[in-house]
């Protein structure tokens, strides 16, 4: 049994069918991309697995359990987290702050708690502050805590981002175009940073247009374009893949 | 180039002041105290102490609406229904019932706070514009049906002979400063409540609620509960401001709780400082004392007023106290001493 099973998820907007009966499968500790075109419909795919977007057919199963149609806030609560394609951080807030917000479902004292701060809410925010820093220590934004997130450049705002996902206590991160924005430098580091996350025991799914990032990274790549999965298979298969070349290149020449 | 060097240097100012103020603390807090506890032996007349109370009730009311609007980002133009539906039902509970205020108080917020969560249920799907409009309907309801269900409001004719709050067989009033002293309790009280709250995870999901709600949702925050829960809140203040306001004043009739107040409080939280504790009091010190202190302008004043909010949207969109804060975040004490230790122990791990 896969640990996520999607299994053939239609999403239809009016007559536009943006996902069409999309099949695929996500093992424990694996690195996932979901590539395709613009607008093959990656995104509108994370937003039906987090919840954003009901699904009009076909199921999703998280180690044994279907989850499509529920609150969003119950799928973070199961262990899917995300990042945004274009960022949403709380930008007036601190760095440390929109951490602690990722930690706020696994924060269990109460209103009275807060009004008498009891042992418990000490005892809970001392814990949750000490994760919020160690993640961001790991993520390599430990001098950056008291920064308000509007402040910090684009590429450690994706990284808040991803720290903040961690936060929920997430199993599987799924991660929109974290190397969006970033300089080959950057995207490097990324690189690292989210094999070090799979080697924690996190499973990633992806969706990334750097391909350098991608053929690097992935274990296994699911291709998308028009709503459709087109291929599926190891970065190498993938690469060489003639439909897939189609459809990022719009058809090769016959004598080339 | 020239804007950006100006930011850093007011960044720098307000570090500069943060910075002060948190190492002079507990002198600049006591001698606040001293002034504030002082002032009726300083020789005020009895209009200038009732200003004084003016200013205390609209910095509890804007603390109120500062949870809901400054925090949360739910813009209210609602408020002066609970602030009337708190002020009602305490002064009913005392003349029909001869409750306390104590009792009558708390009876005047539970209810407020009770409506305050009816008005959010309906509203929590709208945004902005949306949920502003009918909460100004709501206030208008209020209104309507304390002209109208004569029997329990008395109509236009109001109610009167508010009894005022007596405590420990002491009557409070104006001429005994009772009524100030009761003030000062209250606003500390609701600025205690207030600050307690921010800074706790319910505080940090207001702001997310307000920064970015769908990325609120993504983090697993539950915000329609969390919006109720802003609403109940800030009801609930309002309407103990309300029970006060009724027995100070002794007499309430409709037309006291009109558009024109919630647009006054509201007008203290931008004044003051959206989603900032310290800008409710000065807010409501300008905004309350401003009409009294420019009498002799007669009614040229409100074309003062007027001009003062507009020039301040102008330059100063964040409000008087508006600002960030720019120092350090204040880690729990528990985050504190565990990373000490820390500290030590990775500084005896190198000497060895």
């Amino acid at each position: 049994m896969a640990y996520l099973k999607v299994n053939s998820i239609t999403k239809q907007f009016g007559g536009l069918v943006a996902v069409d009966k999309v099949s695929f499968e996500v093992e424990k500790d694996e690195i996932v991309s979901i590539i395709g075109p613009n607008g093959a419909g990656k995104t509108t795919i994370f937003n039906m697995l987090t919840g954003v977007y009901g699904i009009d057919s076909g199921e999703i199963t998280f180690d044994g359990t279907p989850i499509h149609n529920t609150m969003p806030q119950n799928i973070v609560d199961i262990g899917i987290s995300r990042t945004f394609q274009n960022i949403r951080l709380f930008p007036n807030m601190r760095v440390i702050e929109n951490v602690l917000v990722g930690t706020h479902i696994r924060t269990k004292y109460g209103f009275i708690d807060t009004l008498f701060r009891t042992p418990r809410y000490k005892r809970e925010e001392a814990q949750k502050t000490l994760r919020a820093i160690e993640i961001l220590n790991s993520i390599g934004l430990g001098n950056r805590i008291n920064d308000y997130a509007q402040n910090l450049p684009y590429g450690e705002q994706r990284k808040v981002e991803i720290a903040r996902a961690i936060a929920t206590d997430a199993k599987i991160i799924l991660l929109d175009e974290p190397a969006a924005g970033m300089n080959p430098q950057e995207s490097e580091e990324l690189l690292r940073f989210i094999r070090e996350l799979r080697d924690k025991g996190y499973t990633i799914i992806l969706i990334e247009h750097d391909m350098n990032v991608v053929m690097n990274i992935s274990d296994r790549i699911y291709v998308i374009d028009h709503g459709k999965k087109i291929a599926e298979g190891l970065p190498a298969d993938i690469a060489g893949n003639q439909q897939v070349i189609e459809a990022y290149l719009g058809g090769v020449k016959k004598d080339a | 180039m020239d804007k950006n060097l100006e930011k850093g240097k007011s960044k720098n100012f307000i570090l500069i002041l943060e910075s002060f103020i948190e190492k002079y603390k507990v002198p600049i807090a006591g001698v606040s105290a001293l002034i504030l506890l002082g002032l009726p032996f300083m020789g005020f007349s009895q209009y200038i102490m009732r200003i004084f109370i003016m200013i205390g009730i609209y910095s509890m009311l804007a603390l109120g609406l500062n949870i809901l609007t400054g925090y949360t980002g739910l813009v209210s133009l609602g408020h002066a229904g609970f602030y009337a539906i708190g002020a009602y039902t305490a002064s009913l509970l005392s003349l029909k019932l001869g409750a306390n205020f104590l009792v009558a108080a708390i009876g005047g917020a539970v209810l407020a706070a009770i409506c305050g969560l009816l008005v959010s249920l309906p509203t929590l799907r709208l945004k902005g514009t949306y949920l502003s409009i009918v909460t100004l309907g709501f206030g208008e309801i209020v209104k309507m049906i304390l002209i109208n269900w004569d029997k329990v409001t008395n109509g236009t004719l109001g109610l009167k002979n508010i009894p005022r709050p007596s405590m420990f067989g002491l009557k409070l009033t104006l001429v005994n400063n009772g009524m100030y002293y009761l003030m000062l309790v209250l606003v500390a009280l609701i600025t205690l409540l207030c600050t307690l709250l921010i800074k706790s995870k319910i505080g940090r999901a207001f702001m997310s609620i307000k920064e970015d709600e769908l990325a609120a949702i993504m983090m697993g925050i539950k915000t329609t509960r969390y919006k109720a829960l802003a609403f109940v809140i800030s009801a609930f203040i309002t309407g103990i401001t309300g029970a006060f306001y009724a027995s100070m004043i002794g007499f309430i009739e409709p037309n006291s709780f009109t558009f024109d107040i919630s647009t006054l409080i509201i007008s203290i939280v931008i004044f003051g400082g959206m989603g900032t504790i310290r800008g409710m009091f000065l807010g409501s010190a300008i905004l309350i004392a401003f009409p009294e202190v420019f009498r002799f302008l007669m009614d040229y004043r409100f074309v003062v007023y007027g001009l003062v909010l507009v020039l301040m949207m102008r330059f100063r969109p964040q409000g008087m106290l508006g600002w960030k804060s720019q120092m350090p975040y204040k880690l729990p004490k528990l985050v504190k001493e565990s990373l000490k230790k820390n500290n030590k122990d990775n500084l005896k791990t190198q000497q060895i």
